[in-house]
């Protein structure tokens, strides 16, 4: 493999690890908190017709982002009551809020788009490359040459990690996921806490679901996430729930998807079934690799019950 | 906090009925009513009809012979795979991977199937069931498998187990299992004995609905009737108290994962040896995901799933030719497994809190007006 093929294979693991790399740090702070959801894939189908109807109609990127993240922050809205303030099992309701995502994004995409035959492809965020930099060798084409969106995790990873790590409210979002009563005694609500990681989670899950139709392609297609919030489940994981371990599983996992689209595009002789699963058998080993749950937060699923009640 | 006293007095309504009928059948169809209300305002905001939708649903279900056997084929799988999903959730496990599963059981099974000859039919079929069933619990065992032995999240190993397995059959239908003609991809038939006998011609009904209900039956018996079921559900419910009363807790989740992925897998072997008579790429159109809404609307009790495996069936099928004739998006039918189950799980939430607070009120009368 010569320079520019590693470039370009580099520039396009991290396109496909973008959208990764939210989902995966809005639920790693969700998980921080004490709440797992396994509904993330749900917001990201949400997030990505959302973006796709909006631009559609408005032809505005930004408002694209807008609204995709006012509608997964509804849906986070529901799931935080659902999970926290009625305790409902949190993977049931995750397994709920899936097929209420696969289901509505495609019902409203066949209503709106598909039967009419108006799916169109629509504008996308554009490459944006940042001078001087864009001239590294190497690097600099693959980083520095992107859409704003991938700019926007370079920032969203040290934030995510300073905050967790060094300021009093990661100290405090920490302390819910793992200790909730000592949190709860100190005066801070553990139910706030947790409302605001769970919306917040909704958020960035909705920003990777519209990635996909308005940055990476130009077209809504029904399950386009294709398991990317299961994924990001997983880099949760094998990230140790450390923002900037779950950016470079976020990498890894991107990496697999680059590679298998380009295999298959290079016509080699691995059996294309082969090349499509590749991202599930890495992310299946990476699960094993990873295995044991030290580093889970002590009250990672279980419902918060007020003492003396 | 004014909000809270709503639901609350509405389900002291429900608290006067006896806890098992509450669970089997007011709950369930409580909320798949709140979930057909809430469908209808989705429908009349994308400008369609409700009540036609739901009359052509109806129709779609008891319309005549023909659609009601089409109902009982689409049953049989979901009924089968909602038992399976049913007895892992008792135990404490979320296999999500029943999709793959059935792929597992079915590819196995037309295997045996295509090759099994010179045997009588019985035995034949029974040969395919148990290839269906092996091959289904072989792939649940293994996330079984890695979640005691290194504690590996079994939600998303057995996700990427489904992505996996559909991926590995597609190959093989196009690759080593491919039919010998070479054109389509897909299997050759099965043998003959091998094929399950149709009981209403013309009508595509064969005898796996009722090999389903029999497997329904069978799960509920072990799993209330004998020490294996009490040990597994024991696990579900609190796997340290099940490690104190010395039951072997990392036995009883790998047997639950066996039962879980042989249900499963027999659905995908009884989908081709009733119906397919030969295995393609899509053979299932989602199944293994239905099952998990089949398991919760009957709150894991396979018996249940019966009915709720039925009323899926019904809204799978009915949904289909609700999109044929009024052009209403089959997917519909996803938006209505979600909310049914979220609204059956925040209702039996809400009803057990209003019978508990009832107990604490009782609780609190006895010193006042007793001793």
């Amino acid at each position: 493999m010569d320079i520019l093929s590693i470039q370009i294979l580099l520039q396009a693991t991290l396109r496909m690890a973008t959208p990764l790399i939210y989902a995966g740090i809005g639920e790693t702070f969700s998980e921080k908190a004490g709440i797992i959801n396994i509904g993330l894939e749900g917001y990201m189908l949400i997030g990505a017709f959302t973006a796709y109807a909006t631009v559609y109609y408005t032809n505005n990127l930004l408002l694209a982002v807008v609204y995709a993240i006012l509608v997964t922050a509804l849906f986070g809205v529901i799931f935080a009551y659902l999970t926290i303030t009625i305790k409902a099992n949190q993977v049931i309701i995750g397994t709920a809020l899936n097929l209420v995502g696969v289901g509505i994004s495609g019902y409203l995409f066949r209503i709106l788009f598909a039967q009419t035959r108006k799916a169109q492809p629509v504008r996308t965020f554009q490459q944006l490359p940042i001078p001087a930099l864009k001239d590294i060798p190497l690097l600099g084409p693959s980083l520095f040459d992107q859409n704003i969106l991938v700019y926007g995790t370079y920032l969203l990873v040290p934030l995510a990690a300073i905050i967790l790590y060094k300021t009093s409210l990661g100290l405090v979002l920490r302390g819910t996921g793992e200790h909730p009563h000592a949190v709860e005694s100190l005066g801070i609500r553990v139910v706030h806490i947790r409302y605001g990681a769970v919306i917040f989670a909704s958020i960035l899950a909705g920003i990777g679901g519209a990635y996909l139709p308005i940055a990476h392609a130009n077209q809504f297609v029904e399950n386009m996430t294709a398991g990317r919030g299961f994924i990001a489940l997983a880099m949760v994981a094998f990230g140790r729930w450390n923002p900037v371990y779950v950016w470079l599983a976020g990498l890894l996992f991107g990496s697999t998807f680059a590679l298998q689209l380009r295999l298959q595009a290079a016509q080699t002789i691995i059996p294309y079934q082969f090349l499509q699963i590749l991202p599930y058998v890495v992310t299946f080993i990476a699960l094993i690799i990873s295995h044991g749950r030290s580093l889970q937060p002590r009250a990672l699923g279980i419902p918060f019950e007020k003492e003396g009640n | 906090m004014t909000a809270k006293t709503k639901p609350f007095s509405f389900f002291r309504l429900i608290n006067f009925f006896p806890p098992m009928l509450q669970q089997a059948i007011i709950l369930p169809l409580l909320a798949l009513a709140l979930t057909l209300l809430i469908s209808a305002v989705l429908l009349v905001i994308t400008g369609y009809n409700p009540v036609t939708a739901y009359r052509y649903m109806w129709e779609g279900v008891f319309g005549n012979s023909r659609v009601f056997t089409e109902v009982l084929l689409k049953s049989t799988p979901l009924i089968l795979v909602g038992t399976g999903i049913a007895v892992a959730f008792r135990c404490g496990v979320w296999n999500i991977g029943a999709e793959g599963q059935f792929y597992a059981g079915a590819v196995l099974a037309t295997w045996v199937g295509i090759h099994l000859a010179g045997l009588p039919p019985f035995l034949t079929i029974s040969v395919v069931f148990l290839a269906g069933f092996i091959g289904g619990g072989a792939w649940a065992v293994i996330p079984g498998w890695l979640k005691v032995r290194l504690k590996v999240n079994e939600v998303v190993s057995t996700i990427m187990l489904n992505y996996i397995m559909i991926g590995l059959t597609s190959f093989l239908v196009t690759g080593p299992m491919q039919e010998a003609k070479k054109v389509f991809p897909q299997t050759d038939e099965i043998v003959v004995a091998a094929r399950l006998p149709n009981i209403l011609p013309p009508t595509r009904l064969n005898i796996g609905f009722l090999i389903a209900v029999l497997v329904a039956i069978i799960a509920a018996i072990i799993l209330f009737r004998t020490p294996l079921g009490y040990a597994i559900r024991t696990v579900g419910q609190n796997p340290e108290t099940a490690r104190y009363a010395g039951m072997k807790v990392n036995q009883s989740i790998i047997i639950a994962m066996l039962l879980s992925g042989g249900a499963a897998g027999l659905a995908g072997a009884i989908e081709v040896s009733g119906l397919t008579w030969r295995m393609f790429a899509t053979i299932s159109p989602g199944y293994g995901f239905d099952g998990i809404a089949v398991a919760l609307l009957a709150s894991n009790n396979p018996l249940g799933t019966i009915l709720s495996g039925f009323l899926f069936g019904a809204l799978r099928a009915s949904s289909e030719l609700m999109q044929m004739n009024a052009r209403i998006p089959s997917v519909l039918f996803k938006i209505i497994q979600g909310l049914a189950i979220a609204f059956i799980i925040a209702f039996s939430l809400l009803s057990r809190k209003v019978a508990s607070e009832k107990i604490a009120d009782r609780a609190e009368a006895v010193p006042t007006t007793g001793s």
